[in-house]
């Protein structure tokens, strides 16, 4: 900072500062402070004249500094003169003395008192409440008229999803269920080799692929992909006020957007779910009868007598459950996104979480209700 | 005067395909040149290979004697470091307060204080009018206050060229007579040289102070001049067609 300031104290009770140098924001700026300490240094000042030496480079960078300096020099009553600096640099500064601009330019307000929070909180938890019942009541409403052939419905988009939701997922969902089979093949090995029980690994494998594991997992893999991509998808739309234009033209965004996903996934995660089954049930058999030595006649046997039609209908209907979920999770979190970037991710991101904690939740539901009337 | 952009002989397109050929023209410092034209007749193509997004297919665009598209990557973002740019909607960040928007370009080129920053930040605000709006998110604000802001952003380090691209676009009337007053301000405030891509009439004869005419069946510029002079002065139908709004078309 010296070699871009000289101060000249010649003159009773007023400070000269000449400036020079680069000034310029990629240059560097001197701070306001270690200015204001040096004017202020000696008592009786009452004024600083500021000027500049030839060559003196600036930008806002030094309007920045002024406007500090200033505001520093205001709290010990120094007045501040600028009249020997370049013409714009007056301009920008004067423009810089705006309220607006001199107050930082912040929202103002009191504080919010703590009732009005808690009140806060438990209207936006009503409104969030009712609004996901208007949303439910919709969708009700719009099935309704497709069941009544009134809908406006295209059955291209509908098969388009029924691709990206199915046929797509394929590799994902083989590579994961069939991984999920080897796992629970190498845990029930290692609990039931102590037992010399080691087939029963079939029997394991087989009911928790079958009745549960194959839908849960299938439904936290497409709350990641589809769910997600929905919620993506009709974010973007809110955002580009695609939907607002389909609201004008008097079609409902939920007849025309939400239920062909809904219907789409409702359709595809049962038939996921089986191939999900499936290759789980075929991990295991593969770690069994490859690593751990179980014969595997006996194993597939073991494995049709286990797994029963109960179980199976009992998988089927966790995974249509789980698609309504996934799909209702990810079109809500879609159209209720905000209209921003940053609106679409959050959507995303909650879309993605709702799904996963219904589903788990609905789990534990049936598994509750399985058990009680005793399936 | 001192010219700081040199477009010489440039030819533009996609994948090969044509959109402008053989452009030639100067912007002298401080001074307000408009690119002009009809719809889909290349401005804004011309706008993104000045900008640094598209390269040309052939010629050269020279900022103060340098060629843009010749130097090493270095010197092209040093280069770029010196534009500011204001797109159409103003291309916000819509996690970042105003102020934040304003100040990410500070934060990352400038050695200033965060307190030297954070005044400057509002200081840019308050010079296009939003300095009361520095808390505010983009998504807050009207699509005019969009521009705005983003031109405050553009400004951030004081640029030595401001390009605009259609910055009347979607704005009433009064608020597009706004922000040509806004562009003369900052050229007379920060003395920077301004380039805009528009069609809107009542802004190119409120700021230009030069003009380059494009046309979409030529694939090239067919005038230059100030758009009074253009008026006044030329016999080429298309010119006078465009700037009389096909009122006059000899």
């Amino acid at each position: 900072m010296p070699d871009k300031i000289v101060f000249d104290y010649s003159k009773e009770g007023l400070v000269r500062v000449e400036l020079s140098g680069d000034w310029r924001i990629t240059a560097g700026c001197p701070l306001a402070e270690e200015a204001f300490s040096r004017i202020s240094s000696r008592g009786g000042i009452s004024g600083a004249e500021l000027s500049v030496s030839p060559g003196f480079k600036w930008d806002s960078a030094f309007v920045s500094f002024l406007i500090q300096l200033e505001h520093l020099l205001k709290e010990k009553k120094i007045a501040l003169s600028v009249t020997g600096l370049p013409e714009h640099a007056q301009k920008l500064f004067l423009i810089a003395q705006h309220p607006q601009i001199a107050h930082g330019g912040h929202r103002e307000g009191p504080k919010e008192p703590f009732f009005d929070i808690v009140g806060g909180g438990i209207l936006r938890t009503k409104y969030a409440f009712l609004s996901v019942l208007e949303f439910l009541g919709e969708i009700v409403i719009s099935f309704n008229r497709l069941f009544r052939g009134r809908a406006f419905f295209r059955k291209d988009d509908f098969f388009l999803i029924v691709q990206r939701c199915g046929i797509d997922a394929l590799g994902l969902v083989s590579l994961i269920t069939l991984l999920v089979g080897v796992i629970l093949a190498f845990i029930g090995a290692i609990q039931l080799r102590m037992f010399g029980a080691q087939i029963y690994i079939a029997d394991i494998v087989g009911i928790a692929m079958v009745r549960v594991m194959g839908a849960v997992m299938t439904a936290v893999l497409m709350s990641g992909r589809t769910g997600a991509s929905f919620a993506a998808e009709l974010g973007i739309m809110q955002s580009n006020e695609e939907i607002d234009a389909l609201k004008t033209l008097g079609v409902s965004p939920v007849e025309f957007l939400v239920v062909p996903r809904i219907l789409a996934l409702a359709v595809m995660m049962p038939l996921l779910t089986l191939y999900a089954d499936l290759m789980g049930i075929i991990g295991g058999f593969v770690i069994s009868t490859a690593i751990l030595g179980l014969n595997p006649v006996e194993y597939i046997n073991h494995t049709l007598s286990a797994v029963s039609l109960t179980n199976l209908w009992l998988g089927l209907i966790h995974s249509f459950v789980f698609g309504l979920i996934i799909s209702v999770s990810g079109c809500y979190r879609g159209l209720k996104c905000e209209r921003s970037s940053a609106g679409v991710g959050e959507a995303t991101t909650s879309a993605v979480v709702t799904a996963i904690t219904y589903i788990v939740i609905a789990t534990a539901v049936i598994t509750f209700v399985c058990q009680i009337i005793g399936v | 005067m001192e010219t700081v952009i040199e477009v010489k002989n440039l030819d533009l397109g996609y994948d090969g395909f044509p959109v402008l050929r053989g452009i030639d023209f100067s912007v002298k410092k401080g001074e307000v040149f408009v690119i002009m034209g009809g719809s889909g007749c290349g401005k804004s193509t011309l706008l993104k290979a000045m900008i640094g997004l598209n390269p040309p297919q052939k010629g050269e665009i020279l900022y103060g004697g340098v060629d843009f598209w010749k130097a090493d990557e270095q010197r092209r973002q040093e280069m770029m470091r010196r534009f500011g740019v204001l797109y159409q909607g103003g291309a916000l960040w819509s996690s970042l307060t105003l102020q934040e928007n304003v100040a990410l370009p500070l934060q990352m080129y400038s050695s200033l204080s965060a307190p030297q920053i954070q005044d400057l930040a509002i200081l840019k605000l308050g010079l296009v009018g939003l300095g009361a709006y520095a808390d505010f998110y983009p998504v807050e604000l009207s699509g005019g206050m969009k521009k705005r802001a983003g031109l405050a952003r553009a400004i951030a380090l004081d640029p030595d060229i401001i390009f605009f691209d259609e910055p009347s676009a979607g704005l009433d009337p009064l608020s597009s007579r706004a922000l040509d007053d806004l562009i003369l301000e900052l050229r007379d405030n920060l003395g920077a040289t301004i380039v805009v891509v528009t069609h809107e009439l009542a802004s190119i004869f409120a700021i230009a102070d030069n003009s380059l005419l494009l046309d979409a069946d030529s694939g090239g510029a067919i005038a230059q001049g100030s758009p009074g002079n253009l008026l006044t002065g030329s016999k080429d139908p298309r010119v006078t067609g465009f700037l009389t709004r096909g009122e006059k078309r000899s």
